[in-house]
Formats: C-alpha cells, structure tokens, sequence
C-alpha cells in the first residue's frame, strides 16, 4: 500500500492525530503524527489487517529545527512488503511523546538511545535509562546547542 | 529437615570476558544455574559516531563506518555510500556495481568464517576456530591486494572505489573459490554436525518468528527462525537482483527450528551461496572506469535517504538527513547487533548460565556496531 492510501486510512480513524503529508520532498514520502496519538496509531498500523505493519525497521531521534525536535519512524511489512515513514516533532520546551515499545519490543532500545543522545522523553516507556553513555552524563550529545563538558567527574575531556 | 534458604544471586558476565565478544556486560540473575533475567548493559565501546558526522564532510564519514562493526567494513561502506549516492542521485558505473559485490560478498564469507570460528570456541571447540582463521587470512590478503589495507578499507566511494581491480586478482579470487568450496564441507565435519556441539546448540534459545519480527531481529539470525527473508532479494540493491542465489533458512534438520544451531548452520550454509555469487559476478564483469561518477564535492539537496542492506549479521541501515550542505544534518545508522542483541533477555530466561554463553554466541554481535 502506498503512504498517501495508508495516509487516508489513517486521517479517516484519527482526524486530527493525522498532520500534513510530504510527498514532494526528494525523499521517501512521509506524514506527521502528534505525540500523544503516536502509541494509538502504532497499533492501528500494526494490527489492521490490510496494514499489518509487524517491523519497526528503525527509529530516530534527532534535533529537527530551532524549537522542535523529531522522532522518524521506519516501518515495513513482512507481510504484505510495503515501507512506511512517519515522524513525530516535539517542541524542545516540552518533548514528551508516547512510547510504541508496547507495541514493537524493537523500539525498547531504540526509545533509549535517542532519550539518551537528543533527549525526548517517552511517556510509558517501561525502562527509560541511558543506554550508551554514563548514567551520570550531563546533557544529549545530539542537540545541535550541546557543547562538549570540559570534565567528566573531574577527569579532563581530552577534546 | 528444614528447608534451605535461597536467594536469587546477581552477578555480572563481561565487560572483560571471552564469551561476550567484546566489551559487553551481562547483568545475570540466578536461581543457582537457573538463568532468571539477563540485562545486557551497552556502551563501553560508545564512539559518538552520530556526533562526529556532524563535523565531518560525506566522503570523510566512510572511514568512520569500516570502525562500526569491523569485521565487516565493507558492507557499512556500502550502506552508508547507498544512501548518499540515492540523496544525490546518481548514476553508478556497471564496473562499480559488480566490484562492489564482489568485495561485499568476499566480505560476507570473512565475517560468517569469523561468526563460525568464534562460535565453535565458545563450545570449547578450538580448532575449527584455526581452521576459519586461516580461510579468512586469504580473503583478508585479496582485499590487501586490491586496496592495500586488510580490515579497514575506506574502499567504496561515493560514485565509486577508491582501487580498480586487476586480472591478478580475478585470478587469485578464482583460485580462492575452488581452495574453499571444500573447506566448508570440512568445517561442516569438524562442527556442524559434531555430537558434542549439537548437544550444546540445538534445542536452545529457541526465537520464535512473531517475537524475532516484532524485536527487529534480521539476517541470519532471523533465518534461523525459519523466514525466508533476504534484503537482496526481497528488497533489492544494487545489482542484486542480476545473480542467482538461494535463500537459506533454518529447516529444523537438528534440533528445532529457531534454536541456536540452526541460526549457526544459516551461515555456514550462506557462505556457499556467496561464493555462487562471486562466480557470476566475476563471470560477467564489464569493463570500464571506476571514479568516472565519483562527485569532486559531495553536496546533497535537501532531503534525506533511508537505505536497508543485507549485512552479514542483518538488516544495516543508514538514515542520511541532508540540509544542502557539505556535511549531513543527521546521520543514524540503524544497527544490525544493536536490534538482535535486545532479545536475549527474552529467550535466555529459564536456560543455564553456559547456554547463554551459546545464545549470546548464535546472534553474531560485534561491538563495534552496537555501541557505534
């Protein structure tokens, strides 16, 4: 099924949950999803039966524009082999989002590493800790405004 | 008599420890041998590889991704390079394309051989390990010929490689081939199909299909469980969809369909079909000239690219986020060790201490490409 179809299903069940589609962009098309519809969504996609999207192939965090940042969501069917791209934006003042951990147990780790790299919290999610740095490390590397510390724990940053 | 006190004991497996492959540390749960919860604990290997291609120009990143899972450098080379190549949107040599699967599928018999090795040690098994060692030197020595280094290639180029291949090294691969086929029916002999490491592998750790699927297991690894399942073939790239090759999966031929042996046997059983692939390559390689495509300055359009490849140990992946400049916005790579790693707890829970030894083993991970 192609993305603006799965769009229109989806806009059809959950009207405003649904934001605006890109297809024009030199890329795989994708649509929005607001933060707190995310995890309904998922299992939409997931259990519908023409949908069936069983794989959460990847998802990323990553600091989106000036005041927002992003979470994409790479899905595909094992099923009936079609791929879908959907993204979740949250302001930076308040980036809290629900978890889809409950819905894909691939996104338990996945959820982590961008908690733990670009800093959005996910609402539900059964173990949110760091998962590659320290526990005790301050900041989200992978915000464009993060400067490296000058010390860990006393210990120089070599860089 | 009065009943014994017992207590559920937590000790830690790694990071300092043969069996984990590298740094990584189990946080193990015991009811005596009984395992009640494995918690794996990443990040000692952690690089900020995310974070350093934020300074960094396109080309200056492949480097970067031969150091993520190492044995196996040229297959994130590919990758990443995949999904430059389509946010730029150019037009690959036929000459590349063949030379490319070549080296990947070269590559892929290199990493399976060490996967196979380092799996049979694990069992106690040391000499298979030699055995493995010794076939992946000679793969190691045509890549040293081709491009002078051994384990980190910076090989594949945006538009190209960086070493056309020469008729000396046709010849040498050609003569590798007809050395190997029976190599692997010898190591078949020597482990496979050896009654002490059946003992150990089958039966255990069984993945079953709908939780590998749901937990973004791939590769061999999924195999095992039984699904037909191949980015090359289902989800073509590059010039896959030209050979002829099979599809190998788990049968169930020794223990049960799912179990640690017969995630092992789909990589014994791959590397055949690479050698497969590297004839017809090779067979049908046109000529041309290998840096004709290769951009003078890699600058992307707006846009961003998602590319799914066939790494030896899974689903690779490599999300580019370009903004038009001359380094990325975003680069993630979606790890293959990473996914399949994050099932252990699931399917370790109720086994003994030493077959999580064999499961941890049966997955193939490299640190390298967890921690990134």
């Amino acid at each position: 099924m192609e993305t603006n179809e799965v769009y229109e299903k989806l806009k059809r069940v959950f009207e405003d949950g649904i934001g605006e589609i890109k297809t024009d962009l030199p890329t795989y098309p994708f649509f929005f999803v607001s933060a707190d519809k995310i995890n309904a969504v998922s299992l939409f996609l997931r259990d519908e039966e023409s949908l069936q999207f069983d794989n959460l192939s990847c998802l990323s965090g990553m600091d989106y524009d000036k005041d927002n940042l992003a979470v994409v969501y790479h899905l595909y069917s094992y099923v009936h082999h079609h791929k879908l791209v959907i993204k979740v934006v949250v302001p930076k003042s308040n980036p809290v989002l629900k978890t889809v951990s409950d819905v894909w147990a691939a996104a338990d780790w996945h959820e982590r590493e961008a908690y733990d790299l670009v800093g959005m919290t996910f609402e539900g999610h059964p173990d949110l800790r760091r998962i590659l740095l320290p526990e005790d490390w301050e900041g989200h590397p992978l915000r464009k405004d993060y400067k490296v510390p000058e010390f860990y724990r006393g210990m120089k940053v070599p860089y | 008599m009065a009943e014994l006190r017992t207590e559920e004991l937590t000790i830690n497996m790694g990071p300092q420890h043969p069996s984990t492959h590298g740094v990584l540390r189990l946080v193990l749960k015991l009811n005596g041998e009984i395992v009640n919860d494995v918690r794996p604990e990443l990040g000692y290997l952690h690089r900020c590889f995310e974070k350093h291609t934020e300074a960094m120009t396109y080309p200056q990143i492949i480097p970067y991704t031969d150091r993520m899972d190492y044995l196996n450098s040229m297959n994130n080379e590919l990758a990443y390079v995949l999904a430059v190549e389509k946010l730029l949107a150019i037009e690959i040599p036929e000459r590349v394309e063949y030379i490319r699967v070549i080296m990947c599928e070269l590559q892929r018999i290199a990493s399976h051989l060490v996967a196979i090795g380092t799996y049979g040690n694990d069992a106690g098994a040391f000499t298979p390990f030699l055995y493995c060692f010794m076939d992946r030197e000679k793969i190691l020595e045509l890549f040293e010929m081709v491009c002078g280094a051994r384990l980190l290639y910076n090989y594949i180029w945006v538009g190209g490689v960086s070493h056309d291949i020469t008729p000396e090294f046709l010849k040498k691969t050609k003569e590798f081939i007809k050395y190997f086929r029976p190599r692997i029916k010898q190591v078949n002999n020597l482990l496979s199909y050896n009654k002490i490491f059946i003992e150990r592998t089958a039966n255990i750790g069984i993945l079953p299909v709908d939780v590998a699927i749901n937990a973004g297991v791939s590769g061999p690894t999924l195999r095992g469980s039984g699904i037909k399942y191949d980015l090359r073939k289902d989800d073509t790239y590059s010039i896959y969809n030209k050979f002829d090759f099979d599809v190998c999966v788990g049968t169930g031929e020794v223990g049960v369909v799912g179990d640690c042996w017969n995630r092992y046997i789909v990589r014994a059983y791959e590397m055949e079909q690479s050698l497969r692939i590297i004839e017809q390559a090779m067979e049908s390689i046109p000529e041309g000239d290998v840096q004709s495509a290769v951009p003078k300055r890699v600058k992307p359009p707006v846009g961003e690219a998602y590319v799914r490849t066939e790494s030896p140990k899974g689903e690779l992946a490599y999300y580019v986020v370009s903004d038009g400049g001359l380094t990325p916005f975003r680069v993630k790579a979606r790890s293959t060790s990473f996914c399949n790693l994050s099932v252990i707890n699931q399917i370790s829970r109720g086994h003994m201490i030493a077959d999580v030894v064999m499961i941890l083993g049966s997955f193939d991970i490299v640190l390298g490409c967890i921690d990134r």
